[in-house]
């Protein structure tokens, strides 16, 4: 095994872990503001691969990445406003519309791509990186933790944003009554619906971010289906967070770097089986579901639609 | 003096200005008149109580109040001005406070949080504001505390301080407590008592709802009785002033259980009693909980043919004790006989073999699975035994013929046997339910509200085959929050209240004097005669 621990292989692994741990981040982010306000948001995945398509073609269309991150969080939030329509205004199943919405994203961005460069899958040019000066020239570390995408470190400041907002302001606690006794906040004079309108939408954009940002910095092309399920890790993040962001970002790093093992691993010319490695991802979700699965504790009336007088 | 006739005359503000009023307000649900044409005046001041039975619209009251519901006719006025209350937030920026009869405080939150549920999500909470105003509230109103308590670990009462405190730090000018002194202890009811008084001698008015007539007396300024949706009569502080608590409970009983002159009394059943005793509780009790009353030694016996009615308004342990007899619930101490054996050890399964039934009130829930069909619902309490199942193996013919025959007994109305049963109308699964505890040998049948949710028709025929059961021998006990029903058909009353039995009394038909006694009973007073503690 000492042979693995080159600084190719360590620096491919660490860039890997953060390139594959922010979409699931953000995604995990936004997923914890809906689940927070009592809005199990399953079509998380969808909202990531609108998000991934809109920000893709923008991106490639007015060939600025930031125009594109702007297309992919507007993608998002299409997909997340028939979800709030639907499942807060309307007070439908949430777990149905929302296997409804990723199942019907998947088709429709897969046919759109189809129409638009059939067998083709177009490329964006290489992604700007931001070098700190110093930090950058490290070994191992230096250009996998310092040399990367702006939206990287946004991301980070986001995360610190939020947990702040949850901590130092009424927002914690307003979304946690939400998700707990949506009627105790009604009489209390809050608004449930605006408010859970409000945190389907925040996670729509999020994870319309997450999407583009897999899209446009991670692979730089649009694949049908690229998602790949990392807006259900997400969900899975958020439900094991307990409503703190960095454990969030905790979890999105393990599981960021078992992603990007498959592809270390490979790189370093390793001979476990493919087909074991790419297992590894996989593997971690469980293991750490069936550790760490307990802990989970979710607001009292998940999932449920408050309705006023229905008691 | 207040009459129930002329209530609308005696609402002349005697204490401080009328802060809030309803003027004519109608509200309908689907199928019923929940409140109709009220007006009341709300004055400053003034605890002003609001007394009625299960459904007299007490609860429609308080939401239309609360803006939780709006008037189908008629409107609210706020300090003399027309006013809509079209949600929560508005009603509380017009002033109006409601403490909830179920805590409507988030049980993960701090008490701190809690106090300050609903202000905007971008401030942040001013733990020094609060704890000053906190201060404040100590002074004038020993209202303490501990702000940093995880709400669910307190105390019921403790909990209600908390509304009340959340109430106080709004500027509320009207607080609405809705069945507040239900989940207190007396010695705690007593405190709210208090409290209320202090806090009108603030000038606040105070709206409070209540079953219990002692407390209407001792803690109110003015009563005024709600009977069937529609103001029934108000005693103004001064009439209230110059009577006796027994004078006053008189009036109020009389407003609230006496017949309107438009109906006449029900005709009462021929009893067919018999001088056997088929079931005999002695002392039975059950555990309780805050959410679960339990029973308090429950006494009382029940003859072959006889039916027992027992009387009290919903929620105070009727379903606990109906369940306890069928088995369903533990029992802490106590004794059920039957038939002259002690069964109070014995499973669901096994009283039912013995002939003691069980219709529970609880329909679609408890009673069958709406998606089976009719005939499967008609052996559900027979799974695996014969002649339904042989060996294990089911015998979907013979249920069916089952199921065919009792549709026809019991004028069941459905497409076939083989409907899911939750397709069918409450009436007509009231009638499967019947005919499947009435099968085979029944010699006790525990009827939970039988008729409750059926439509004019649907009453009088259950209501027959009530007296056709135990004119057949069987003994029924009848549990209903109807009084005309109890008197109609039972030949004795139990009255049941805080998991208790007030008194059981003989149905000698004396109408009027009668309907008062129980009246008097169900609102929580207990019968000299017939109980010994």
């Amino acid at each position: 095994m000492d042979a693995l621990l080159t600084d190719a292989f360590l620096s491919s692994l660490l860039t890997g872990a953060i390139v594959a741990a922010i979409p699931i981040l953000l995604a995990g982010l936004g997923e914890q503001m809906s689940e927070k306000a009592g809005v199990l948001n399953i079509g998380i995945e969808g909202m990531m691969l609108m998000g991934a398509y809109i920000g893709f073609l923008v991106a490639f269309e007015t060939h600025s990445i930031w125009l594109g991150f702007l297309g992919g969080i507007l993608g998002g939030m299409m997909v997340s406003a028939i979800m709030a329509f639907l499942c807060v205004r309307l007070g439908l199943n949430q777990i149905v519309i929302g296997i409804g919405l990723t199942i019907g994203a998947e088709g429709l961005t897969a046919l759109l791509h189809h129409f638009q460069f059939s067998r083709t899958y177009p490329r964006l040019p290489a992604p700007v990186r931001v070098d700190v000066p110093g930090l950058t020239d490290l070994p191992v570390i230096g250009s996998s933790l310092f040399g990367r995408h702006p939206i990287v470190y946004l991301a980070l400041l986001g995360m610190i944003v939020l947990a702040l907002l949850y901590r130092r302001t009424n927002l914690g606690m307003t979304l946690r009554a939400a998700g707990e006794k949506p009627s105790a906040l009604d009489v209390a004079g809050g608004s449930v619906g605006r408010l859970r309108v409000a945190a389907v939408m925040f996670t729509g954009a999020m994870a319309g971010l997450g999407g583009a940002y897999l899209a446009n910095i991670g692979a730089g092309l649009f694949l049908p289906f690229m998602t790949g399920g990392a807006g259900f890790i997400g969900i899975v993040l958020a439900m094991l967070a307990r409503g703190r962001p960095l454990w969030v970002l905790i979890g999105a790093l393990i599981f960021g770097a078992a992603l990007s093992l498959t592809t270390a691993l490979q790189v370093a010319g390793s001979n476990i089986p493919t087909d074991v490695i790419q297992m590894l991802p996989f593997a971690a979700v469980m293991l750490v579901l069936v550790l760490f699965g307990r802990r989970a504790k979710l607001p009292a009336a998940l999932g449920i639609a408050y309705e006023r007088g229905a008691r | 003096m207040a009459q129930p006739a002329n209530a609308a005359e005696t609402l002349s503000p005697s204490g401080g200005a009328e802060l809030v009023g309803l003027v004519n307000v109608t509200k309908r649900f689907p199928g019923v008149v929940a409140v109709d044409d009220v007006s009341l005046a709300i004055n400053a001041g003034e605890v002003h109580v609001l007394l009625g039975e299960n459904g007299a619209g007490k609860s429609t009251l308080v939401g239309i109040l609360a803006g939780l519901q709006e008037p189908d006719e008629g409107h609210l006025s706020v300090n003399g001005k027309r006013t809509r209350l079209a949600s929560p937030s508005a009603s509380l920026d017009a002033g109006i406070s409601t403490v909830f009869q179920h805590s409507m405080l988030v049980p993960t939150l701090s008490v701190l949080e809690n106090l300050i549920l609903g202000a905007p999500w971008w401030q942040s909470s001013h733990r020094a504001g609060v704890e000053a105003r906190m201060d404040e509230l100590k002074r004038d109103f020993a209202l303490s505390l501990p702000l940093d308590a995880r709400t669910g670990d307190l105390s019921l009462g403790q909990q209600q301080q908390i509304e009340i405190a959340r109430a106080l730090l709004r500027d509320s000018r009207v607080l609405i407590l809705d069945e507040a002194t239900s989940m207190l202890t007396p010695q705690g009811a007593e405190e709210l008592g208090a409290r209320m008084r202090q806090l009108t001698d603030k000038g606040l008015a105070v709206i409070f709802i209540t079953h219990k007539l002692s407390e209407a007396y001792h803690f109110g300024h003015r009563i005024s009785v709600l009977k069937q949706g529609r103001l029934a009569g108000q005693l103004a502080p001064e009439a209230l002033s110059a009577l006796s608590e027994a004078e006053a409970i008189e009036q109020v009983v009389t407003m609230m259980f006496g017949r309107s002159s438009d109906s006449a009394e029900p005709i009462r059943r021929k009893t067919t009693a018999t001088a056997q005793i088929v079931l005999s509780v002695e002392g039975l009790c059950t555990e309780g909980d805050n959410d679960v009353l339990g029973l308090d030694r429950i006494t009382l016996d029940l003859k072959a043919g006889e039916i027992l009615g027992i009387a009290g308004i919903d929620g105070n342990g009727q379903k606990q004790l109906a369940e306890a007899l069928a088995g369903q619930r533990p029992v802490t101490s106590g004794r059920v006989s039957f038939d002259g054996a002690d069964i109070t050890g014995l499973s669901v399964s096994e009283r039912r073999r013995r002939g003691l039934r069980y219709l529970t009130d609880d329909r679609l829930e408890e009673g069958t699975v709406g998606a089976f069909a009719v005939a499967e619902n008609t052996v559900l309490k027979d799974i695996g035994e014969p002649p339904f199942w042989v060996s294990g193996i089911e015998r979907p013919a013979r249920i069916a013929d089952h199921a065919r025959d009792l549709i026809k007994r019991f004028a069941v109305s459905t497409p076939s046997e083989a409907t899911p049963i939750g397709r069918l109308s409450g009436g007509n699964i009231q009638k499967v339910l019947l005919g499947r505890e009435l099968t085979g040998e029944a010699k006790v049948v525990v009827f939970n509200k039988p008729t409750y949710g059926l439509d004019l028709q649907n009453i009088d025929a259950s209501r027959d085959r009530l007296g056709a059961v135990a004119a057949d021998g069987t003994g029924v006990i009848l549990i209903s929050t109807d009084l005309d029903e109890l008197m109609a058909l039972s030949d004795r009353i139990a009255v049941i209240e805080g998991g208790r039995i007030h008194g059981i009394i003989e149905n000698d038909g004396t109408g009027e004097a009668l309907r008062l006694r129980i009246g008097r009973l169900m609102a929580g007073e207990m019968d000299k005669e017939t109980v010994e503690v």
